[in-house]
This record gives structure tokens, sequence and C-alpha cells, in this order.
């Protein structure tokens, strides 16, 4: 029998456990690939040729092509290899939290400044 | 015996890494960070420790889901900083000390934590950000280094209690390690941010100056959190403070406190920096 209980939902927070390790483990193993510069350029020459070859389903590839942060985490996306996909296109972690948030990129640093008061 | 006389956290935001490339030690928004760190310095060059014993979190460089060990321990000659993927600048390879490594291999399982142990082992910005923030240049500062990796990727992760527990088994085996060498335990990481989700950029100050204070003379009292109450208290990320739970376990009963700072933010976190010395 499971011991384990039940936690409450955090607002905004996807607990990544086993259920989204499972979920999300295609996509999250084409994004741990992205450590390697050659891994890197194969997926800016042919995206779909790429995410084929990892077999990331339907809803992974959409998230990858809409450059969707919610989606892909949605998609049983994990954030560690998730930004290594953002670095590919030179995004920082104040534009992936801007675009999670519906924030301008400025808006979100003075959020983030605004806490330290 | 080897000897632990004291223990550094320090957070390991990646941006550090460019930060320093870049010497940006001054800039405006760099230098409440920054400005923290010459007093360690100045303990360091006093106290000349020969190890540093570094808590840390891989980030999806050395780990993949494939296997994740829930504590794993260096037993290296040395330990390479590869390419994350993300752009900031790979510092090179750091000494180890296998023969320590695996007497607290040997020590800790006869402890009863089961530990993963690796002759190989790539480190990330979770172990190179502090390393570099307290060292600087290794050919100046020399530091032997033993990676202790805990997973905090994949839930369900370790908890408080349990962090300070194994860092106490660390704090034991180090210990009876029969040699003169002066030891630091590091705790890395933290202290609140949350990178993903629509709560992303949550950070909490009052939170973590309670972790702050209470880490020196009550440890007892945060190792009743859960993770779940680090979660929603200090982010997602933020469940990094199990490090520093593991480094204060190690120092044993009584410390010190001697430095800290904490600045809000450094890109999308509380910073955190404190040093602690060991009591008898």
């Amino acid at each position: 029998m499971s011991t384990h209980t039940i936690q409450e939902e955090i607002p905004g927070t996807v607990i990544f456990d086993g259920r989204m390790a499972m979920k999300g483990y295609a996509l999250n193993k084409m994004c741990y690939s992205f450590n390697g510069a050659a891994a890197r350029d194969a997926f800016r020459a042919d995206e779909e040729a790429y995410m084929e070859k990892f077999g990331l389903n339907e809803q992974q590839k959409a998230a990858i092509r809409a450059r969707n942060v919610l989606q892909l985490i949605d998609a049983g996306g994990n954030i560690y290899y998730l930004a290594k996909f953002a670095g590919i296109f030179g995004l920082t972690v104040q534009d992936v939290g801007a675009q999670q948030t519906g924030m301008t990129v400025e808006a979100f640093k003075e959020y983030l400044r605004k806490q330290g008061e | 015996m080897a000897r632990i006389i004291g223990g550094l956290t320090s957070s390991h935001i990646p941006a550090v890494g460019n930060a320093y490339a870049r010497k940006m030690f001054e800039d405006p928004y760099w230098k409440p960070f920054f400005d923290g760190y010459p007093p360690v310095h100045g303990w360091l060059k006093e106290n000349r420790p020969d190890v540093a014993v570094v808590f840390y979190n891989d980030h999806g460089l050395n780990f993949f889901l494939d296997k994740m060990p829930t504590f794993s321990i260096g037993a290296a000659a040395s330990y390479e900083n590869q390419d994350e993927g993300w752009g900031i600048p790979t510092i090179g390879t750091f000494e180890g000390h296998p023969e320590l490594s695996w007497h607290i291999i040997e020590g800790v399982v006869n402890d009863g934590f089961d530990v993963c142990s690796c002759q190989e082992m790539a480190v990330d910005h979770g172990f190179t950000v502090p390393v570099q923030l307290f060292w600087g240049d290794r050919e100046e500062n020399p530091i032997k280094t033993i990676p202790i990796c805990i997973n905090t990727v994949q839930h369900p992760l370790a908890s408080p209690k349990r962090c300070y527990e194994f860092g106490k088994a660390i704090g034991r085996a180090i210990s009876s390690f029969p040699g003169d060498e002066k030891v630091v335990v590091l705790g890395t990481g933290g202290l609140s941010h949350q990178l993903d989700g629509k709560r992303a950029g949550f950070i909490n100050k009052e939170f973590d100056l309670m972790c702050m204070d209470k880490i020196v003379d009550e440890p007892e009292t945060l190792a009743k959190l859960s993770i779940h109450d680090l979660v929603r208290e200090a982010g997602a990320q933020g469940a990094e403070f199990i490090l520093w739970m593991a480094m204060r376990g190690a120092l044993g009963d009584k410390v010190a406190e001697v430095h800290r700072n904490y600045h809000i933010p450094i890109s999308n976190t509380a910073a955190g920096l404190m040093l602690l010395e060991t009591r008898a």
C-alpha cells in the first residue's frame, strides 16, 4: 500500500514527479541532448527531423514549435532541460519568466526587484 | 584526523558565471552581490582549508532522468566543468581527493546512507559558481574538491531532515579520516526562487531571512519542514535549501556565524551567502 500523502496544490506550480517524468521523457531527453554543440546545430538545421528522432508526441512537438514554456511544462517538460532549449534562442530566465507570467521582460524584472524592498 | 573548520553557503545562479567572466564586480546591478564575498576571501586566506566538500544539485548535465540518484558522491581525481548548453563559459577542471571520497562513501554507507559513487562526474554551475566565487583563480588559491550531488530535479526529493542527517553522516566520516586536512563544507543553491510555471519570479524575503537565522542555532526547527513546505514558501527551486541543511548537518552541534550577505534579485533569485565557523 502506498503511504505517501496527497499534498495540496501550490498555485502556478507544477511538481515534477514520476508522473511528469514519464510524460515528458522524450521531450526532456531531446532537451538534455542540447548540452552538446553538435546537437544544438542538428536541431537548428532541421527541427522536425530532430524532434522525430527523439520520438516527441504531437503535443510536445506543437509546444516546441510555439516556443511556449507553459505548454512545454504541460507536455511534461522539466525546467532544467527546457532551459537548454531556451538557450538555443539566447533567452534568459527573465525572458522565460516574462513569457510564463504574461508580463513584459521589463515588468518582470521590476517584479523581481520589488520583492527585495 | 581531518578537521571541519567551517561551512560556506552561496547561491549558484548561472548568470553569476557570466558576470564573473566579464568582471562586472563594480557594476551597480552586481556590486551588492559581489561585495558579500571579500570577507570570506579574507577568512579563507587566514584559515587555508585543503579540501572543499561541496553539496550541490546537478541541473541536467551529469544526470538525466534515465538514472536519477538521490545522493551521489564524486570519487574522482578531477571533475570537469562541461558545456551546459546555454552559454556560460566553462572553467576547466577541479582537483579531487579520491582517498577522502572513498572514506566518506564507506562511512556514510556504514551509517545507513546508500549512496551512488561516481568515478566520473561532470560538474555544472551548481558546483562551479560557488567554488569560483570563493577561490577565484585556482592556480593561485589551490583547493581540492569533493562534489556531493543531491537530487532536486525529480520528486520525490529527500526531505530537509533526511539531508540534515546525511550531512551529519558526512561530517562524522570526514572527522574520522586519518589525515591532517582542514575541510570546509559548502551548501550551495537557493535561496527562494521559482523559474517555472505561472508563479515564476516568486521570491520570499521573510522566509529566507528566517532560514538564515535559524540555520545557525536551530537547524532542528528547519528540519521539520517538508519539501512541500519549501516549494510553497521558497519556490519550486527554493527547495535547493536542502543543500544548506546537508552542509549544516556536517558542521556539528555548535557553530558561530561570522558573515552573511543577502540580496534580491540576482537573475530570478534571492542570493544568500553565509560563513559559519565550527565550535567545539
